[in-house]
């Protein structure tokens, strides 16, 4: 990280602050987790086994759950397709897949990734939106760009060219800063659109004949480098006014994208040093980019493996680095061990500055459970974790207040127009 | 199906009874919804939508159907106010519903000028997976400018090209439907072997509007498409439903004309190798029931006055006439000034309008028929910007409904409710336990796909190849 450490956290996030998620891809994050015994890998396309999966989450009363994607095949490498058949094959929208699962759960946040490079910012905005309305305000969405030339060959509309082989997502800097950049735009198109709306403006006035008050529709107006984008949304506004918005940090310099653009920055420390560099890092890109203070939360990724020993744990990751035939590097930590020892570590690393945790399981079947049953009550025990799961929406389950629209708040001086803690 | 076959109508004494198709609509952005009813609930909450799903799955319908929009719709250069306005996105609420639902298809619009055909087979695809089968798409086209201020695609089709790219864009996404066959994942822990090869999901569509190439990254789904839907009702559009739709939804619910359609339509699947059951004909219809005739004749009556308030009619005329009007008084004449010609710039984003035939024309045959009977503006707008298709008691409109089904003016029909989310509920309850005591609609879902319940086999994969034994499995 090449940004200068702003203010220290010395404390850390306040106590009641820790907020836990995983993330759910296939069979789970390890390569070769679908030949774990009991990974159900003839299942990963059926509405079963995701309902499945965050129902799961649900009862550990994890806060949220996100949902990974991308509009092509995952390659091994990150150059392009391999020609392997050992890798997990077969993927649904994620958009659809949260929507799914939304009105199976009450509480849980559902977080569908969404790739800003190939998508319209319109059909997003409203997906996200209905989501939010289908799940009664508990939507986000997690975006993400995508250099891949295969990728891009899918929509026939642009082409990339190959990364340098050395780079750890396959993209040259300069195309890496312009879709990071567009992303940017992708995610002020969509929040805008949310905005498009007053929250009263469906009137029903039966004496005048108007369902709604027009004064309260807005055009958006937007003009980019990218695309322009008329509005108003077709969707009213939905429940949290503004769904949250997350994005991982990759490399480089926290982007526009991630200073600016999102509510929820992903970070993926690689050990414990990293963990107070990261976060300070893009809490001090956030602060230089005028964001108020509290008004997003910080969250680190880390690979688990869980077993009652730390032994198994271990010999369970080499196992499954010995199926893909190469060891398991994905950027991040990766922890092998006891939910104890798991616990322990968070709550270290939650010193260090990040306000949560979104955990990759390595195996969903065997460690999504390991989680919910075991890492959970260690949390609860030590006091880092809420035991009881407050109501209301996404926002309120992280503490974030619900913005007025900012075109509401242009004519209404009394209200406040940006998003504050509460 | 486990009814019995009775005598039919008094045309076809000779064959058993036709099966009757129903689906129904959740209403979009139009006058017929009357919101002002103390009785409409919302139209966004997902409560409506699930409550809307559940009255046609207890009725045993095909279907429910939602529209898309992609604009709100301007007049007079300000957004128009006086109808529903917003709707949720088609894929997310189809997907929900998905959930608190197991066997009434899931249809959906989905245009395909603002989209792009890997997106849109990619969540189809998915929808199809995540309902067991029951996926629907509705392909329909927009060329408008208006339309496209919202998509960083910009522009806009030249109209004669619009049905051009929305074949290309069916076929591309037919291509990526089938680029699995269905048999590829085998999951074989011992082996290693997930794929049984490498090339699962490798498609290459070449053409005029796309140039796309790849590895598809969806398994075959239930249905292994999604039943394709059509509703363009000029002649490209007749010959795109021929050529390519499983069910086609007419405008045509009267007897003559929709005998006229169904004959012009189901000619013309020979010269695309299909046969007539291949292509259903589903005219879109609006009901009002009441314990007698006559008490619906009334209630029908003030469900009109309330689609059609004296605002609604001037705005209506304003389609036509293509100039502010806002000086008239509904409840008299029509304007003396002739309609302003060429493009209409008045009304915008709105389908109906694209409709019109030559404006002079159509006011002259107005002013005609106001003169002659003497109505005023609202009272010709109602006049002519249609009618309740079947109003009576229960017994009466299943009756209607059966009767048109039997003489080939329809397959059957998609019920369009003006009140929304429970205007479905009294026909669940009244006017379908009257078709299956006649032995014309299904007491239970016999099939667990939409293509079953809408009596269509599953298409097989088009490049399948010959040494697969296994067909595409009918749920995964």
């Amino acid at each position: 990280m090449s940004t200068p450490p702003g203010a220290p956290v010395p404390d850390g996030p306040p106590a009641g602050t820790f907020h836990l998620a995983v993330a759910l891809e296939g069979a789970g994050a390890h390569p070769a987790a679908w030949r774990e015994p009991g990974s159900p890998a003839r299942e990963l396309v059926t509405p079963g086994y995701w309902a499945g999966l965050v129902a799961e989450a649900e009862r550990g009363l994890l806060d949220f759950v996100t949902f990974e994607d991308a509009l092509g095949p995952p390659p091994s490498s990150p150059t392009g397709p391999d020609g392997r058949t050992d890798r997990v094959r077969g993927r649904l929208d994620a958009v659809l897949t949260a929507a799914r699962v939304a009105p199976l759960t009450r509480h849980i946040g559902l977080l569908p990734t969404v790739v800003a490079t190939h998508t319209e910012p319109f059909h997003v905005s409203k997906a996200i939106a209905t989501l939010d309305y289908v799940s009664g305000g508990r939507a986000g969405l997690l975006v993400t760009v995508s250099g891949r030339p295969d990728e891009a060959r899918h929509f026939g509309r642009r082409t990339f060219p190959r990364g340098p082989a050395d780079s750890p997502d396959g993209l040259g800097s300069a195309l890496r800063a312009e879709l990071l950049d567009e992303a940017a735009d992708h995610v002020e198109v969509v929040r805008r659109l949310w905005d498009s709306w007053e929250d009263d403006a469906e009137i029903r006035d039966v004496a005048s004949g108007r369902f709604v008050d027009r004064g309260k529709l807005h055009h958006i107006g937007f003009e980019g480098r990218h695309f322009s984008v008329k509005g108003p949304s077709i969707t009213p506004r939905p429940p949290q006014g503004q769904p949250l918005v997350g994005a991982s940090a990759r490399v480089g310099a926290p982007p526009r994208l991630l200073a600016e653009a999102v509510d929820l920055v992903f970070l993926a420390p690689r050990d414990t040093e990293e963990v107070r560099t990261l976060t300070d890092g893009i809490r001090a890109a956030r602060s230089a980019a005028g964001q108020p203070e509290g008004t997003g939360r910080v969250f680190a990724d880390l690979v688990v493996f869980l077993d009652e020993s730390a032994t198994a744990a271990t010999a369970r990751l080499r196992r499954l680095d010995a199926l893909a035939q190469e060891p398991y590097a994905p950027g991040t930590h990766v922890f092998a061990g006891t939910p104890a020892r798991l616990a322990a570590l968070l709550t270290e690393w939650h010193r260090r500055g990040p306000d949560g945790f979104r955990l990759r399981p390595g195996v969903l079947s065997h460690d999504l459970p390991a989680i919910t049953r075991g890492l959970v009550p260690e949390l609860r025990r030590r006091g880092a974790l809420r035991t009881a799961r407050p109501g209301g929406t996404f926002r309120d389950l992280l503490g974030l207040a619900r913005p007025a629209s900012r075109y509401a708040a242009r004519y209404a001086t009394t209200r406040p127009g940006r998003t504050t803690a509460p | 199906m486990s009814t019995p076959n009775r005598p039919s109508g008094p045309n076809r004494p000779d064959r058993p009874r036709k099966q009757i198709h129903l689906a129904a609509h959740f209403p979009g952005v139009n006058n017929t919804t009357v919101w002002s009813d103390p009785a409409a609930g919302s139209h966004i909450e997902f409560s409506s939508f699930a409550h809307f799903a559940r009255t046609a799955e207890r009725a045993k319908f095909d279907f429910i159907f939602l529209a898309e929009g992609l604009r709100l719709r301007e007049q007079g250069g300000r957004i128009y106010d006086l109808d529903v306005v917003g709707r949720p996105d088609t894929f997310t609420v189809l997907a929900a519903l998905a959930a608190v639902t197991e066997r009434i298809g899931l249809a959906g619009t989905i245009n395909s000028t603002f989209n792009e055909p890997y997106e849109v087979a990619r969540q189809f695809a998915s929808l199809d997976h995540l309902s067991d089968g029951r996926a629907a798409w509705n392909v329909v086209t927009s060329w408008d400018a208006f339309t496209g201020e919202n998509f960083r695609r910009g522009g806009f089709l030249a109209r004669e090209d619009r049905y051009s790219r929305a074949r290309e864009f069916l076929a591309a996404a037919h291509t990526l439907f089938d680029s699995w066959t269905g048999d590829e994942i085998l999951a074989d822990r011992e082996s290693g072997a997930f794929l049984r090869d490498a090339g699962a999901g490798a498609f290459a569509h070449r053409g005029r509007h796309f140039d796309i190439a790849g590895h598809f990254d969806v398994p075959r789904s239930p249905q292994g498409r999604p039943v394709i839907f059509q509703a363009g009702d000029s002649e490209e559009g007749r010959e795109f439903a021929a050529s390519d739709a499983d069910a086609v939804f007419s405008r045509h619910g009267t007897l003559t004309a929709g005998r006229e359609f169904y004959a012009d339509v189901k000619g013309r699947l020979a010269r695309y190798g299909r046969t007539p059951d291949q292509l259903l004909i589903l005219p879109a219809a609006t009901f009002v029931l009441g314990d007698t005739d006559a008490e619906a004749v009334e209630l029908a009556h003030e469900v009109r006055l309330a689609q059609v308030s004296g605002q609604t009619a001037i705005k209506f005329l304003e389609h036509v006439w293509n100039r502010d009007l806002s000086g008239y008084d509904p409840d008299g004449p029509l304007p003396d000034i002739d309609p302003e010609p060429g493009e209409n710039t008045v009304a915008l984003g709105r389908a109906s309008v694209r409709m019109h035939r030559d404006p002079l024309t159509v006011a002259k045959e107005w002013r005609e028929l106001a003169a002659a009977r003497n109505l005023s503006i609202r009272e010709l707008v109602i006049e002519t910007t249609g009618r309740q298709t079947f109003v009576g008691s229960a017994a009466t409109v299943a009756d209607a409904i059966d009767s048109l089904v039997q003489q080939d003016a329809a397959d059957g029909f998609i019920l369009v409710p003006h009140l929304t989310p429970t205007g479905l509920d009294v026909f669940a309850d009244t006017v379908v336990p009257l078709l299956q005591e006649r032995g014309a609609f299904r007491t239970e879902y016999t099939g667990s796909t939409l293509r079953d319940h809408l009596g269509l086999r599953t298409p097989p994969p088009a490049a399948a190849p010959a040494a697969v034994a296994t067909p595409a499995p009918a749920t995964v």
